[in-house]
């Protein structure tokens, strides 16, 4: 036969568990403990008020440029629920609710959107990788940590995270084409939250849905709707599982939305029209799962309330903290710190330079 | 004439080069209907459509090695990387294509695009959103490295560079983007590339810069003349590469004393070269060593810190009066 069908035994499934209204899919209720469902909930809470809180730090000077997550809290939280804490977090930039989550302090986000680098800094060894900036280029570490895990024959995966815009990058199909290859344990999470800064998903790339890419590297692609906490979780947990138990890798598209701006120094109004942004109001990940969990008797409006006033609080103590550091000011040898295991010689003598200048200008300015 | 900011006298050069030849198309990310993430493709997409101000994915290496086969088939793609710090996925493209297709097709193909990017410290920004990596690209043989410090040469530059028949890098000083204004004409203005420029004419000391840290140059020039009663001959380098020699070996000759001011790391930087070109025409005439003011050899630090990194009047100026006292 010259020309006949290939028979390829996949297709993306699409997964939506509580809708937009809150109405639940029964038979598909993935029956979390009610302990763990309150946990998933007060951090998607102070994943959105962390970011409210930042958004007005940075609209009054005090820390620079960032990207918010609002709108995200579901796909980032349901995702990264899904893995225990000696497996390893490869974030990009948008995932500062997940990053809470993994055991990263609300005051090490602030330093570092101020422009400390103490802002890195933990005191405790956490599997994490920090915040990638270059578009889809922590994808390939993530395949590494991967191989790595089964070299060692560990029981560890890797989950790493990228937006829509990154599904373009070469980085993002080196990565995917590795880890089938390898059939390594990484979970591709993709965040399709519609907007590359001012391009939108439907310029980004002709696929019909981005989950679909998996498929031409032979690895099982799923579509869920990303402002479903419990959508993601369970397709994070299926793709755990899998990795885990040697299956290989998954890539799982979240869609969701950037109800924000790219990062505060963009002007979404530009290219993107206010009903777009209303109708997606409409699906907030939010107000479902809360009313998800009124209507399993596990929480109240006075209970968001008061869980809304201690977040506020703990807030408050990490931007005191912060604040008090970076009013201390860091001292500018330490840009020398860092930079090799040891400091060769013409780092040496430049950190003394560096000093000297230093000390003259305050003598300058003293006298 | 009208006062412009560097972003205004680029727009404008693209603007004219578009209405003057529909070969020149712009692309890269944000450029359409966002104007660019600093605004300097803004209402391109209005007066030429989204054919010649083309958003494309998200992928650098794509927008440049797209670039490249335009420019074979006969357009002139401007494209844009939204921060040189992003750059390195598309360095591939430019050294292995870009600077070398003539070379390989001996003469019968070539490669005349601009890749526009914004480079430099001093913004308050985010990780690489900072570096001056400038070196990487003038140090590749078939590319012309283009560095303007104000609106009216950036304006003249660009032009020149989207008619020059070979790949040209043209960096833009994110910190002088809007710093000030300069008055730009509406009628066309070209410059050569490959020329520097003598900004003010001196007999002690020779200070040779480019770029963003022509502000901090020219500002310490005024204090040592001020202060000190030195007379520095300030030069513009404009073009990295080819680097243009002749008029600061001239200046040289005149002042025996030289410093070269720029915010990339020391070693291996610019004035590595720079200083080499004193030595081999220069060596003569010299009084003192040469001395550098450059950014250190460390990844420029998170905001918080990069005044200290960056080479600053105070900085400058004490490193002159070094030289002179020497």
């Amino acid at each position: 036969m010259p020309r006949k069908k290939i028979d390829l035994p996949y297709q993306v499934e699409y997964l939506s568990i509580l809708d937009e209204k809150g109405e639940l899919d029964e038979k598909l209720d993935p029956n979390i403990s009610d302990e763990y469902l309150l946990k998933l909930h007060r951090a998607m809470l102070l994943g959105r008020t962390f970011d409210a809180r930042l958004l007005n730090l940075q609209r009054q000077g005090r820390i620079g440029t960032f990207a918010p997550i609002t709108g995200q809290e579901a796909s980032q939280l349901g995702a990264v629920s899904a893995l225990r804490p000696s497996d390893w977090f490869v974030p990009s930039f948008r995932e500062t609710a997940a990053e809470l989550w993994r055991g990263r302090t609300m005051e090490s986000v602030i330093l570092a959107f101020g422009g400390f680098s103490e802002g890195a800094k933990s005191e405790e060894k956490l599997n994490n990788l920090p915040v990638a900036v270059p578009v889809a280029s922590q994808v390939l570490h993530a395949v590494g940590i991967g191989w790595a895990i089964k070299y060692r024959q560990k029981d560890d995966v890797v989950m790493t995270f990228f937006g829509d815009g990154g599904t373009s990058e070469g980085d993002f199909h080196e990565g995917m084409n590795f880890a089938a290859v390898y059939q390594v344990p990484v979970i591709f999470v993709c965040q399709n939250n519609q907007w590359a800064i001012s391009v939108p998903r439907s310029k980004q790339t002709h696929s019909k849905t981005l989950a679909q890419k998996a498929l031409a590297y032979d690895m099982p692609g799923i579509q869920v709707d990303g402002n479903d906490v419990l959508a993601v979780y369970v397709a994070a947990t299926e793709a755990v599982e899998r990795a885990r138990s040697g299956g290989g890798p998954t890539m799982i598209e979240c869609v969701t939305y950037r109800m924000m701006m790219h990062t505060t120094a963009d002007d979404p109004k530009r290219y993107r029209t206010e009903e777009e942004v209303e109708a997606w109001k409409k699906r907030d990940p939010l107000p479902r799962f809360q009313k998800y969990l009124k209507d399993k008797n596990l929480l109240t409006e006075e209970n968001i309330n008061g869980l809304e006033q201690e977040i506020k609080d703990e807030i408050q103590t990490a931007v005191e903290n912060a604040e008090e550091q970076m009013k201390a000011g860091g001292d500018p040898l330490d840009m020398f710190e860092h930079a090799y295991a040891e400091l060769p010689p013409n780092l040496i003598a430049q950190r003394e330079e560096l000093k000297q200048e230093l000390a003259a200008m305050k003598e300058e300015s003293n006298g | 004439m009208a006062k412009m900011t560097m972003v205004q006298a680029l727009n404008l050069a693209l603007k004219q080069e578009m209405e003057k030849d529909e070969s020149v198309i712009v692309l890269g990310e944000d450029v359409g209907l966002d104007g660019g993430v600093f605004r300097v493709t803004d209402g391109l997409i209005d007066q030429f459509g989204d054919q010649r101000s083309l958003d494309t994915p998200l992928a650098e290496s794509g927008i440049v090695g797209m670039s490249i086969g335009m420019a074979v088939y006969g357009l002139r793609p401007v494209c844009e990387i939204q921060f040189s710090g992003f750059s390195y996925l598309n360095f591939h493209q430019i050294e292995s294509h870009a600077a070398r297709l003539r070379w390989r097709s001996q003469g019968q193909l070539h490669v005349p695009m601009v890749l526009r990017t914004p480079y430099g410290g001093g913004v308050r920004a985010l990780e690489h959103h900072s570096e001056s990596r400038e070196v990487f690209y003038a140090h590749i043989p078939g590319l012309k490295m283009v560095i303007p410090s104000g609106p009216r040469n950036a304006r003249a530059l660009l032009v020149s560079a989207i008619r020059d028949p070979d790949p040209v890098i043209f960096f833009e000083g994110k910190a002088i983007y809007r710093a000030f204004r300069e008055e730009v004409p509406e009628e066309e203005e070209t410059m050569s590339i490959g020329k520097s420029q003598v900004i003010t004419k001196g007999k002690d000391i020779t200070m040779i810069s480019y770029g963003a840290m022509m502000r901090p140059t020219l500002e310490a020039a005024v204090e040592l003349e001020q202060k000190d009663g030195i007379e520095a001959e300030v030069i513009d380098l404009l073009s990295i590469s080819p680097l243009d020699d002749q008029l600061f070996i001239q200046s040289v000759n005149k002042t025996g004393r030289a410093m070269v001011i720029h915010e990339a790391p020391r070693s291996f930087g610019p004035g590595a070269e720079i200083v080499s070109r004193i030595m081999e025409k220069a060596f003569y005439f010299l009084e003192a060593p040469i001395s550098r003011v450059t950014g250190f050899d460390v990844t420029i630090p998170l905001f918080s810190r990069e005044m200290a990194y960056l080479p600053g009047v105070q900085r400058i100026v004490s490193a002159a009066r070094k030289t002179l006292s020497t």
